[in-house]
């Protein structure tokens, strides 16, 4: 269980820490939309959640202690605004009442403790039933990477797309967060928006994401690079870089782990024969395994690398110097790149 | 299949109202004949839990012949009564009574036990018309149950949600996460605990494992009202569910049933954790069959 909360600027930084000021730069960042609005509630998961509670009064939405952004929910639909609190077990299998009543249930919480605390009534609660619970995974990846080790959420896409009947979608950016909310709210299953926090921006305007498809968000003939969540605006940014060098790469948005988009992946395999996948995320079980698993079963002979985290003890540390660390940034995904296309 | 030729009025589709009268010697019968069907559906399947389903029969009978309001003919009906089980694992004594209700053909219980069967040890919402939620992991439903209630207090519904646990079962966290919230929610006669207070878990006295006492006084402590109550004798389960308050005001209600495991059978009454889960012998389920028999007469 956790109170996370990011230190006022003025709080004094301890002693003898070198990474402090930024540290103490970067905390706001977490909780920061790539829009630049650094103000929770005017975060796009909360906003959309009203506007959709608006427009369908079965909308309700249960938060585990993360009720800022549902300021406007709250603001007008206050009834139907659930507070649980600090217990997220709670929270889920409550919704998963709720759904069984009738319901529309968005679940607020914090990807490490929602998400992998919380596998057991995801699955037995809300998935083997079939019921349509939202579950909105924020923080996910190592967007708390500077609290401890215990704030990382880096299995969560792997537990999440073991479970049968569960949708599982990641947003690139603020837009495709609103894009998917409203691309699946007449869904009548269970779906699981893995949030990622400090994406770059993508979508210029909430798309309409069809179920179960990526999104081809560049043409290149000479690699593809897959990602979701932070790994799109990545791989956008490496693929400009690239082609200044004279390397095309095409780039894939995974927005949907579960169902994958099984054609747009061995269209990828076989147009360009060298792919890439980018994710916040331990390198076993998410989007590298997606695609491995696919490419072997189908027997299409393609180069693969898979950039994602490795599977040993992570560091701690602001988002920032995380993804700098292990390679998350747009030059260290146009390293992998270079590598596999051989330049 | 004796069932429904046993039970006077049974079979019924139309609207079952609460607090029907049914008197408190049929009640007890019915409980008896529960776990008559038990014996019979273990025995069929080769594997089941009986001193457990055996505890809480006179709680079945009493809530599904008297104190639900039902409608076996539409199961989704938005305004009936919810039931959850949190001890998903008495599943088997549900059985024969949603058929006798008139939820299913009486003829699926002779598929329990067989691949494809809709109805489980634990119960699935997904296969058994009647189960309003599926269980079979201790701990969750009183936290299901609360997310019922406020549905039902938001969509202006007067249902009542009663959820079974076991007294083991309340040694899981989420239970108090769900009690907590409940408390504060303040549903009133909108949301009922049940606690199966039978005193044994599957390996023995659940005070020997966790100390769980006193259970009102701990409820009442997270602001719930608790009553204590025989649980085998149906005239005051009548009278305890009468009496509940009325929906989505104040205290949430834990009622706290005294029972004994593998009650009304001598020789799991003497050794209830021997029976919590196994299978009768042929002779161990004729004399079982013959003391039950004999009471039902």
């Amino acid at each position: 269980m956790t109170e996370t909360q990011a230190p006022p600027a003025t709080d004094p930084m301890p002693p003898g820490q070198e990474k402090a000021p930024e540290a103490r730069e970067k905390m706001v960042d977490v909780f920061a939309d790539d829009k630049g609005h650094t103000q929770v509630k005017t975060n796009p998961v909360g906003v959309e959640i009203a506007r959709l509670a608006d427009a369908d009064e079965r909308v309700v939405a249960l938060s585990a202690d993360m009720s800022a952004v549902l300021a406007d929910l709250r603001a007008r639909h206050p009834e139907r605004y659930f507070e649980f609190g600090i217990a997220e077990t709670n929270t889920i299998s409550a919704a998963a009442g709720m759904a069984a009543s009738g319901l529309r249930p968005y679940v607020l919480s914090m990807a490490p403790f929602g998400a992998i605390k919380c596998a057991e009534q995801l699955r037995t609660d809300v998935a083997y039933n079939h019921l349509p619970v939202r579950f909105v995974a924020r923080l996910s990846g190592l967007a708390m990477g500077f609290f401890g080790t215990s704030h990382h959420a880096v299995e969560d896409v792997a537990i999440a797309r073991t479970l049968t009947n569960l949708t599982v979608v990641a947003p690139a950016d603020s837009n495709a967060t609103v894009g998917l909310l409203r691309s699946t709210v007449e869904h009548d299953g269970p779906v699981f928006y893995r949030i990622s926090e400090g994406t770059l921006p993508v979508y210029p305007e909430p798309p309409t994401f069809d179920y179960g498809k990526w999104v081809q968000v560049r043409p290149g003939d000479d690699l593809t690079i897959i990602g979701y969540g932070i790994g799109v605006g990545l791989a956008l940014a490496a693929a400009e870089t690239l082609a200044a060098e004279g390397i095309e790469a095409a780039v894939l948005d995974a927005v949907y782990l579960k169902p994958f988009d099984r054609e747009a992946l061995l269209a990828a395999a076989q147009r360009t024969g060298k792919l890439l996948t980018v994710e916040e995320h331990n390198e076993i079980g998410g989007l590298g395994s997606i695609v491995a698993e696919v490419l072997g079963r189908h027997r299409v002979p393609a180069d693969l690398d898979t950039l994602a985290l490795p599977d040993v003890d992570l560091e701690v540390g602001v988002p920032a110097t995380l993804h700098a660390h292990y390679g998350l940034t747009p030059d260290g995904v146009a390293r992998r790149a270079r590598a596999l296309v051989g330049a | 299949m004796t069932a429904t030729a046993e039970i006077p009025g049974s079979g019924t589709t139309k609207e079952l109202e609460r607090g029907r009268p049914v008197g408190h010697a049929e009640l007890a019968r019915r409980a008896d004949w529960i776990r008559l069907r038990t014996i019979d559906l273990i025995d069929q399947a080769g594997l089941g839990h009986y001193s457990s389903t055996f505890s809480c029969a006179e709680i079945f009978s009493v809530l599904y012949y008297h104190t639900l309001r039902l409608r076996p003919g539409r199961p989704d009906w938005p305004d009936r009564d919810r039931f959850l089980l949190g001890k998903g694992h008495v599943a088997t004594g549900l059985w024969p009574v949603y058929a006798d209700l008139g939820y299913y053909p009486a003829e699926w219980l002779e598929t329990f036990g067989q691949l494809g069967s809709p109805l489980n040890d634990h119960p699935n919402m997904r296969l058994a018309p009647g189960v309003d939620f599926s269980s079979g992991s201790l701990g969750h439903n009183l936290s299901v149950g609360l997310g019922m209630s406020l549905a039902g207090r938001l969509t202006g519904r007067d249902y009542r949600t009663f959820v079974l646990t076991g007294d083991g079962e309340i040694q899981e966290g989420q239970v108090w996460e769900a009690i907590m919230a409940a408390g504060h929610y303040r549903l009133g006669g909108g949301l009922v605990a049940i606690v199966d207070a039978n005193g044994f878990s599957g390996h023995g006295p659940t005070s020997d494992a966790i100390d769980i006492e006193s259970v009102a006084d701990r409820f009442t402590a997270f602001g719930w009202q608790a009553v204590e109550v025989d649980g085998h004798d149906v005239a005051a389960l009548c009278a305890t569910f009468d009496a509940l308050p009325p929906v989505g005001e104040g205290r949430p209600v834990c009622v706290v049933a005294r029972t004994r495991k593998g009650k009304g059978l001598a020789m799991m009454e003497e050794s209830p954790q021997s029976w919590h889960l196994g299978h009768l012998t042929p002779e161990q389920r004729d004399r079982a069959r013959a003391e039950i028999e004999a009471r039902m007469r």
